[in-house]
């Protein structure tokens, strides 16, 4: 039975879903059969994918409070529950990218909002759906998208750096907290792909160099199938 | 900051009515240190929708306030049990708040970004059937970004969503807040799991409390529907074969067991609770509740008297007017066991 663990009927939620490595995820689950819901900020993007997956797209920010629970809800109803969120929406801070001491507070600000804030909000608004995914035997799964920017100094990349730092310690904690709820926190590292926010970051990267965002999606999918398959005999275990 | 996490929220009280009617007063913070291993909690992991939706009653011109108070048919965000008002919002009491233009199936109404027809009333100017047009997904799309949360005159501030989600809230279909669940954190569960007390979970469309109508109040609470998820089910058998108790975090979670659980034995599935759990009902499934301070009159209080006697009912009262219980749904705690028959 464990080695029959697939996408398919899975509640996924993808934020960022309409470009990058977000887009791809969404693409990727939609044909594993999965039921998948994506926001992004767009209209226009989202309905274009929307229409291309059939996966069910909602417009909204994750940089900002009042759209948290709307987004929220939205998921919730559409899928009729959620077992995995994937938050992928990120923002590079100021570009072209600059010396930390060349940054505005705002720009700083805003990426601290966007990639640290705004996965605490979802995440917290969803843990409830997540804790009952959990208890249904479902899963329960929380992976944030993390870079190697997060671990490494590199100049000019501060405002990101230090957002992604604090998101990939949040998820570490978040992970040690939510275990005996049965809900898992994931924080992986795609690596550097061809995607819009690598080229706002530098402009002249040779794409040929880059991963493809379809393979680190393939690859975000596996440990994500690798994480529900450590769940299932662990729930089994815990069965009276 | 929300509503129900104010500064003064740690601080929050918790009276205790036992199975003997003898009355104790705790910290609420006490509660994941309360009920013995082998016990199950069950609370409503309802999400709250934001209900109360502002608009036009097209034919007259004149302005209403819809107030969402049932699924027609479950989860389709297209049709409605709704209470209407007329001009005003929640910061007039609902009992002086004018009626709306007269109401007649067929009747257009606008609200925001949405487009509603009265499809009839149900014997009472106040209460109708609405559909709303459109698709099911865009409909609940309009009414997250148009309605706001139900609330009452006593919280000045309008309410957000994130106010009117308990910790636990998962699942949105509930119309006001199963505000019981407004008493569990993440930590209580901890102290529970710990200490070998379970926890569990179902889903119910908890409904209005209150309508300012003496006539339709004493027609609540109005047929709520619910699920009751395997694993719910599951430990609620585990917990009666151990001899345990299910203790139900607030009156929903009680109307949803003693509904799917009416020969002893809590069902997996959807149903619809239907009616008044009042003096005399026998309860089958559940031995003790957790909910907020209630008055004589309204339905949750009477459903206490399926637990408790008047005599015990009454000394409640009366600790919780000396002690100064704040009786609104991000108030204190009441915890009434089931008393030896």
């Amino acid at each position: 039975m464990l080695n029959n663990i697939n996408l398919k009927r899975m509640r996924i939620a993808v934020t960022g879903g309409t470009s990058g490595l977000g887009s791809a995820l969404v693409r990727n689950l939609a044909a594993s059969r999965a039921r998948v819901a994506f926001v992004a900020r767009r209209a226009q993007l989202v309905e274009l994918v929307s229409r291309e997956t059939n996966a069910c797209g909602i417009v909204g920010d994750v940089g900002i409070k009042e759209d948290i629970h709307a987004m929220a809800l939205e998921i919730g109803w559409n899928l009729g529950g959620l077992d995995v969120l994937v938050n992928n929406a990120s923002s590079l801070g100021p570009t072209p990218l600059k010396l930390l001491a060349d940054t505005e507070c705002e720009e700083l600000h805003e990426a601290l909002v966007v990639n640290v804030l705004g996965p605490f909000r979802l995440t917290k608004a969803l843990f409830g759906a997540l804790a009952a995914s959990a208890r249904d035997g479902r899963g329960g799964i929380v992976i944030n998208i993390s870079s190697d920017a997060a671990v490494s100094a590199y100049p000019g990349w501060g405002a990101y750096g230090a957002a992604k730092a604090a998101l990939s310690h949040m998820t570490a904690i978040w992970a040690e907290e939510a275990r005996d709820e049965g809900v898992r926190f994931l924080s992986l590292d795609p690596g550097d792909m061809d995607t819009p926010l690598h080229a706002l970051a530098v402009p002249d990267a040779d794409p040929a160099t880059l991963k493809r965002p379809e393979d680190a999606a393939q690859e975000i999918v596996a440990s994500m199938l690798g994480a529900l398959r450590e769940y299932a005999p662990l729930e089994l275990a815990r069965r009276p | 900051m929300t509503a129900a996490d104010r500064i003064d929220r740690p601080f929050a009280k918790l009276l205790v009515a036992n199975h003997d009617g003898v009355i104790s007063q705790l910290p609420r913070a006490a509660l994941s240190s309360l009920f013995q291993p082998g016990d199950l909690v069950v609370a409503n992991e309802a999400a709250t929708l934001p209900a109360s939706l502002q608009g036009v009653h097209r034919p007259t011109g004149e302005p209403i306030e819809a107030r969402l108070a049932g699924w027609l048919s479950f989860r389709d965000p297209t049709r409605f049990v709704a209470v209407v008002f007329g001009a005003g919002d929640y910061r007039m009491t609902t009992e002086d708040r004018a009626p709306p233009a007269p109401l007649a199936a067929g009747d257009r109404l606008e609200f925001g970004p949405l487009i509603a027809s009265v499809e009839g009333l149900l014997n009472h100017p106040r209460l109708v059937h609405i559909s709303f047009a459109g698709h099911p997904a865009s409909v609940m799309s309009g009414l997250v970004r148009h309605g706001r949360p139900i609330q009452y005159a006593h919280i000045p501030e309008p309410l957000r969503l994130w106010d009117v989600w308990t910790k636990i809230a998962a699942d949105p279909i509930a119309f006001e807040a199963p505000s019981a669940g407004f008493a569990l954190d993440w930590r209580t569960l901890k102290g529970w799991r710990e200490r070998g007390v379970g926890f569990a979970t179902l889903s119910h469309a908890a409904g209005l409390s209150s309508t300012g109508d003496a006539a339709l109040d004493r027609r609540l609470p109005f047929d709520e529907f619910y699920r009751i998820s395997e694993a719910c089910a599951s430990a609620i058998e585990g917990a009666k074969s151990r001899s345990g108790r299910v203790i139900a975090i607030g009156t929903s979670v009680v109307r949803a067991l003693e509904s799917a659980g009416t020969d002893g034995t809590v069902r997996a599935g959807e149903g619809r609770a239907s009616g008044r759990i009042a003096r005399g009902a026998r309860l089958r499934v559940v031995g003790a509740i957790l909910t907020g301070v209630h008055q004589p009159g309204e339905s949750h209080y009477e459903l206490l008297r399926a637990f408790a006697d008047d005599k015990v009912l009454d000394r409640v009262r009366a600790a919780v007017e000396e002690r100064g219980y704040r009786a609104h749904e991000f108030g204190d705690s009441l915890l009434i066991e089931r008393q030896a028959a």
